[in-house]
This record gives C-alpha cells, structure tokens and sequence, in this order.
C-alpha cells in the first residue's frame, strides 16, 4: 500500500491531557478515507496535528504529500467579516502570491471557475455574512480547489449542511478522489461514511480500527469506542508507556 | 458672514490652522487602525491601551517635564509594553486577553495619576487626561504627520496578512504564516496613534476619532477598504465642525470633536444603509420569485 500519511505511536495533548493517545496508523494515498469516533475523540485535534497546528506533539508523523489544503470547521471563521465572495476564494492561491504578491489574471480566472464549479456563479461580490451555512461551505470548498493540493483535509465537511449541497460537495470531493489525490474527511454519519467513503479509522483517544470501511465499523468496534469514551478519566495518572518529550 | 464662521478662525489664528492639519492627519491614520481594531473585536481593548499610556506619558512628564517629545516616548514605551504584557499573560495563563488588558490598564491608570501628582499641579493632570488640541505646536504637528505616514504605509504592507488574521487565523497558520507578528505590528501601529492622538484629545479620549467613526463606517461598507474610505472623511469632518463649534461657542476642543464624532456614529446607527436601525425596521421588500 501506497501510504500519504504515516503516524507512529502519536500523542497529542492540550495541558498534559492527552487528545490523541498512541495512535499507530497509515492513510492510503489517492483515496478517501472518513475520521470517525466519539465527540472528544480528538478527531479535529489529529488533524490539526497533521497540518503542524497543534501544541505538543509526541511520536512521528510522515507525510509525503507535498501540499496540503485543509477545511476547517465553520466556527473557527468569523463569518460576519466583510469580504467578498470572490477574495475569500482567491485566499486559496495564497501559496502562490503570498501576503504581499498581487493575483494575476489567471488566479482571478481560476478562482470564476471554481465558484462555478461549487454551484455559487453571480456570488463573486456577495459578501460573506449575507451567505446562508451552506453557500459558505461551497464558497471554502472553491477556496479547497484553489489550493490544488496533494492531499485534502476536511473537519466536518457536511456538519448542518442540507442534503443538496452534500450531495454537490460529495460530487467535488470524488473528483479529487479521481484526481489521484488523498482525502481525508472527519465525518459523523456513518451511513455517508458507509456508502462514500472506502477506508476509515475509528478513534476514541487511542486508535480502535483502521481499514476498509466495512470491516472498521463493525458493531463490536464501535461498541468498544462508545465503552473507550466512557471510560475517559480527565484525572488519570502519567501514562506508563515511555515518554518522549518534546516540544 | 458665512466667510466670518467657516473661514476666519483658521485665516485669523495660526493655532486653529495647526489643530486643523493635526486633525486632518489623526484623521486618515487613526481611523483606518479603528476599523482594524473592530475587526478584530478589540475596541475596549484598544480603549484600554489608550488608558495605559498614562504611566509612561507621566514619567516622561517627570524626566522632561511638559515636553512632548518625552511624554511621547514614554506613552508609546508604556503601551507596547502593556500590549506585549497581556498578550504574553494570556498565553501562559488560563487568563483570557481581555481580562488582563483589563487588570493592565487600571494598574497603569493608578500608577499614572500617582506619578504626575508627584510633581505637576492639577493643570498638568488636565492637559495629560484630556489633551490641548489648540496647543499643537511644530514638534506635535511633525509627531502627528509622521505617525499617520508611518501608519498608511505599515497597514498598506501589512494589510493582506492582518485581513486574513482577523477573518480565518487557522488558514493562515496553515499556510505557515506566524499570525502573532502581524497582530502585533498592527498593535505597535495602534500604539503609536494613541500617542499622536494623545496630545490633541488626552489619554482619556484619544480612541474619540479612532473607534468612533469607524463604528460608524460599519454601518455603510461592507468591505475593508471601503470602510476606511468612509470612515476617514467622517473623522474630519467632526475634527473640524468640532473645532469651529468649541473656537465660536467657547467651549473646550476635545470633548466637542469627539461628541461631533458620536454624532455621526448616531446618525449612521439610525440610518445607515446595513444592520441599522432603519434597515431593521423597513418594510421586508422581497422579489418575486
């Protein structure tokens, strides 16, 4: 197997309260594969691990993807903002002009395309804070295909998001799929999960499964993340397993 | 008639002509770093750096005495630290920002008072808390024009950055960009017009032609730049019916600007042309289909 990402014995903790628990996994490169488990199971935390946003990092993290594009969820945004439509999407070619350089005219071209492509043609001067949630998360979805990245990272794509606009943004995410590049969505319908998405990794703090979709949510594992979840004791003593501290 | 109200006082008196430059300057610079600092939710942060200059303005008072120059150095000292200060606490306490801008300031208030009734009279204590707009001299003027030409160009360079960091700050961090130095750079900016502003308004009110127009220009723009444009003219214009009003009524120049300043903020409130009150109560107008 072709692995995009690869984590060994990975632990990621907000004041000394571990996250992410030992996680030992490999994400297949060029396919979609769905994060699911438990609220607090530290599905949002693993990815912002992997973009390098997280505070305190134990284990290794391998990535051989060479851009990375990430949706982040909506309430880190502040959508009352006053910008337009159009340079919220443009933002995604930030790798390419920077904080300083000017767009050029095939950005500009590109960025038409992509708010097209995301079903939102005539909303380039909309601003943002009169978009209805769903409207936002296409316009973030052109801002993604602006980015033109090797691998994507998706925290809750489709959370309050009706199904017309899933079914649109599923559309998005199989073309990249075809595209050859890899897919990494935190998902909470299992059913979507089910049905769209080939591989999946079930965490609760610490990995319970990872693989092909049918064998990972099986009912005795996702017995066993409920019963993990449960267990979860926010006064637990140091872990025994052997530290490496750094920063 | 018109020439006696409108013209003369600033064809008549060099100390008018000089408030009015001053003003024009603090104008344009101080109100494009109020749209900024609403952006980004900090306008009683902001109003609370503008209270921290005091301890620094107070010991420049002490070393030099009314000298601006001194007063100056030591309010811009005074509130990068303050900024710096609660910025560094929040990080390494469970404290949030505001509340230790908030513990910040009022030890610096304290502090202030306390150091300038060491040696000045109750006159000094006035001119630090409230300012002398009609007192602006050479010296000031050259402060005052230079910091608003250090501020147009610092936000023009920083601008794209600081947009994104107030709008998404995840997205920046993910595309490798340390956030934190832009926010401060835009503070060292906000800085140092509190200062220019302090000598003309006082510590207690140089936030007056900063914030407030920008409030107001909120109620008209719906993009960044187009709220500055908007914003810039309104400072003006109540620096300056604010100065014609105090020099004909007798009244001091400060408060009257700033109130001229809520004036527009009011009006725009009642009637601007988004979220305002007016367009709250308009007869919903919806097409047909």
């Amino acid at each position: 197997m072709n692995a995009a990402l690869r984590l060994t014995d990975l632990t990621v903790s907000y004041d000394r309260h571990p996250a992410v628990h030992h996680v030992s996994a490999e994400i297949p490169a060029a396919e979609m594969t769905a994060i699911v488990g438990p609220n607090g199971a530290g599905k949002s935390t693993l990815l912002k691990a992997l973009l390098g946003l997280a505070p305190r990092i134990e284990g290794r993290i391998e990535c051989t993807a060479k851009r990375i594009a990430y949706l982040p969820q909506q309430a880190e945004i502040d959508r009352s903002f006053p910008i337009s439509v159009l340079d919220t999407v443009l933002l995604g070619r930030w790798s390419r002009f920077g904080g300083f350089g000017a767009a050029k005219s095939a950005d500009l071209h590109d960025a038409q395309h992509a708010i097209e492509a995301v079903g939102l043609s005539g909303f380039e001067r909309r601003p943002i804070d009169t978009l209805s949630v769903g409207q936002f998360q296409r316009v973030l979805f052109a801002r993604l295909l602006l980015q033109d990245a090797d691998l994507v990272l998706l925290d809750e794509p489709f959370a309050a998001i009706d199904s017309k606009t899933v079914a649109d943004l599923m559309a998005v995410i199989r073309r990249w799929q075809q595209e050859k590049r890899t897919v990494v969505a935190v998902l909470h319908d299992l059913d979507q999960v089910r049905r769209d998405f080939p591989n999946a990794l079930l965490l609760a703090r610490e990995l319970v499964d990872v693989g092909p979709t049918a064998r990972v949510l099986s009912s005795e594992n996702l017995l066993r993340a409920r019963a993990m979840a449960e267990a979860w004791d926010e006064h637990a003593d140091a872990c025994e397993a052997p530290m490496r501290l750094s920063a | 008639m018109l020439y006696d109200i409108l013209i003369a006082p600033f064809a008549d008196f060099g100390f008018m002509r000089r408030a009015l430059v001053a003003s024009l300057a603090l104008a344009v610079g101080g109100s494009s770093i109020g749209v900024f600092l609403i952006l980004r939710r900090m306008s009683l942060m902001g109003d609370a750096l503008a209270h921290a200059l005091l301890p620094g303005a107070a010991m420049g008072f002490l070393i030099g005495g009314l000298s601006l120059p001194a007063m100056s150095l030591g309010g811009f000292l005074a509130g990068v630290a303050t900024a710096l200060l609660s910025g560094i606490i929040a990080r390494f306490s469970s404290m949030r920002e505001d509340a230790s801008f908030a513990a910040a300031y009022l030890t610096a208030m304290a502090l202030g008072v306390l150091i300038v009734s060491l040696r000045g009279s109750a006159v000094d204590l006035m001119n630090i808390l409230f300012g002398a707009i009609l007192a602006v001299d050479d010296t000031a003027l050259l402060l005052v024009l230079s910091t608003t030409t250090i501020t147009l160009v610092g936000l023009a360079a920083i601008y794209r950055p600081l947009v994104v960091e107030c709008f998404n700050p995840g997205f920046l961090a993910a595309m490798g960009v340390r956030g934190s130095v832009y926010h401060y750079l835009f503070l060292s900016l906000a800085v140092l017009n509190m200062v220019a502003g302090f000598q003309a308004l006082g510590t207690l009110m140089a936030l007056g032609l900063i914030l407030l127009p920008a409030v107001a220009s909120s109620f008209w723009a719906r993009e960044v730049w187009s709220m500055t444009l908007i914003a810039a003219p309104m400072a003006f214009a109540s620096a300056a019916v604010g100065l014609l009003v105090s020099f004909h009524a007798g009244l001091p120049s400060g408060p009257v600007i700033v109130l001229f300043a809520s004036l527009f903020f009011l009006v725009s409130l009642l009637f601007g042309s988004r979220a305002s009150v007016r367009a709250r109560l308009a007869r919903p107008v919806h097409l047909r289909g």
